[in-house]
């Protein structure tokens, strides 16, 4: 395994973090998530794991460790997690949707779309899973 | 600490001026109230009521003489540092290390703050992640550049066109189409290679990413006015961004696309 994707996908996540304005000291820490959930994407992808199975994982990666962080740091969960979801967001699939349209392929096109649907769905219950994960510890602890 | 009980004036006027930093600027709508009501709680007032949608705050302390207040928001923006440092704020508030005047004199500070990165480095940075996203999307690494130029260009239109022209949909709608014309262009001119990954690297900065996780959070939550009116405005964006890379597409033929 090279340390392209990892650089890129950390470069690619803090860069996103600069443009939603994060604060300096927070940007590593959003590069550093969106590492950690692209490599859990790519790894699964490998493997070979169904997309929508790779995204979930790395969705509920994301969030995870950006809950700790945001307990680590003091601050707002979303800080962290955004960056570290914006990698998973199927634009590859979407976009090849759109050319299937052009093409008047709308049979794949549709397949396509219901594809990237699906995927963004397993992003949102990537983020549920781990929310209700997150609520169980601080009831048990209670 | 011993500081003079604040007035109702003072309480409601802190929060709904923390409600609107935190709205303004992309915090998730749950939080934005939940943060009103602490700060109320804080300073003495624990039956506090917000009610808070992307468009406005509604807010009353309770009470029989207390009167609600209402705040429309209309301009919405990503500015994660104000939601760290009002939410700091309101951590401090509620420790009890800061009286109601002093509270609100830092938060109009940060209300009135346009700092942030300058805006050659977030175009920079932009370009810079195009080209990441680039090779994380399996592109070859000649194509760095031209996505890098790509996604550049994307953003800085995404930023200037709203002087212009003040319509959302427009400004997403027209960067897609940069990204677009300018990916056929490379791919035409032999400077770029694979025209898709280009294109899907460099759509990437505009992506809504902030909404589409907001949404599930807010959803999670309960908000089901904020989540869905959240989720409608991405799909917006998405469908915006699909219809400029749909609409350069046609007119390109598809060239250079395997």
């Amino acid at each position: 395994m090279t340390i392209e994707p990892f650089v890129a996908s950390f470069v690619a996540s803090a860069g996103f973090a600069v443009l939603f304005n994060v604060p300096w000291r927070n940007v590593g820490f959003c590069g550093l998530v969106g590492m950690v959930g692209w490599m859990i994407y790519e790894t699964l992808r490998g493997v070979p794991v169904e997309p929508i199975l790779a995204t979930l994982t790395a969705s509920f990666a994301v969030t995870v460790v950006s809950q700790l962080l945001a307990k680590a740091c003091r601050a707002p969960i979303i800080v962290f997690s955004v960056s570290g979801i914006v990698p998973l967001v199927p634009g590859g699939t979407a976009y090849d949707a759109m050319l299937n349209v052009v093409q008047n392929h709308y049979d794949m096109a549709v397949q396509r779309a219901f594809e990237a649907f699906m995927l963004s769905g397993a992003i949102a219950f990537g983020l549920v899973f781990s929310e209700v994960i997150n609520h169980a510890i601080r009831k048990a602890k209670l | 600490m011993e500081q003079a009980t604040p007035t109702a004036g003072q309480i409601s006027k802190v929060c709904m001026l923390a409600g609107k930093i935190m709205l303004e600027n992309g915090a998730e709508t749950y939080r934005v109230e939940d943060t009103m009501i602490r700060i109320a709680a804080s300073y003495g007032m624990p039956n506090a009521h917000s009610f808070v949608t992307p468009t406005g705050i509604i807010f009353s302390l309770g009470g029989m003489d207390t009167q609600a207040s209402l705040m429309r928001i209309s301009e919405r923006s990503t500015d994660l540092r104000k939601v760290v440092l009002a939410n700091d704020i309101s951590r401090r508030i509620g420790r009890g290390e800061m009286s109601a005047g002093e509270a609100y004199e830092r938060l109009s500070e940060v209300d009135g703050s346009s700092a942030g990165y300058p805006f050659w480095i977030r175009l920079l940075v932009a370009a810079v992640a195009s080209g990441c996203f680039l090779l994380m999307f399996e592109g070859s690494r000649p194509d760095f550049v031209p996505a890098m130029v790509c996604g550049g260009a994307g953003y800085a239109a995404l930023n200037r066109i709203p002087r212009y022209i003040p319509i959302k949909l427009f400004s997403e709608f027209s960067a897609a189409l940069a990204v677009g014309v300018l990916a056929c262009l490379l791919v035409r001119s032999g400077l770029g290679h694979s025209l898709d990954k280009i294109v899907i690297g460099s759509i990437m900065p505009l992506v809504p990413g902030l909404l589409i996780t907001n949404a599930v959070r807010d959803l999670m939550a309960g908000h089901f006015v904020s989540g869905l009116s959240k989720g409608a405005e991405a799909f917006l964006t998405a469908f915006a961004i699909g219809s400029g890379i749909a609409i350069v597409l046609s007119f390109f033929g598809g060239e250079g696309i395997a």
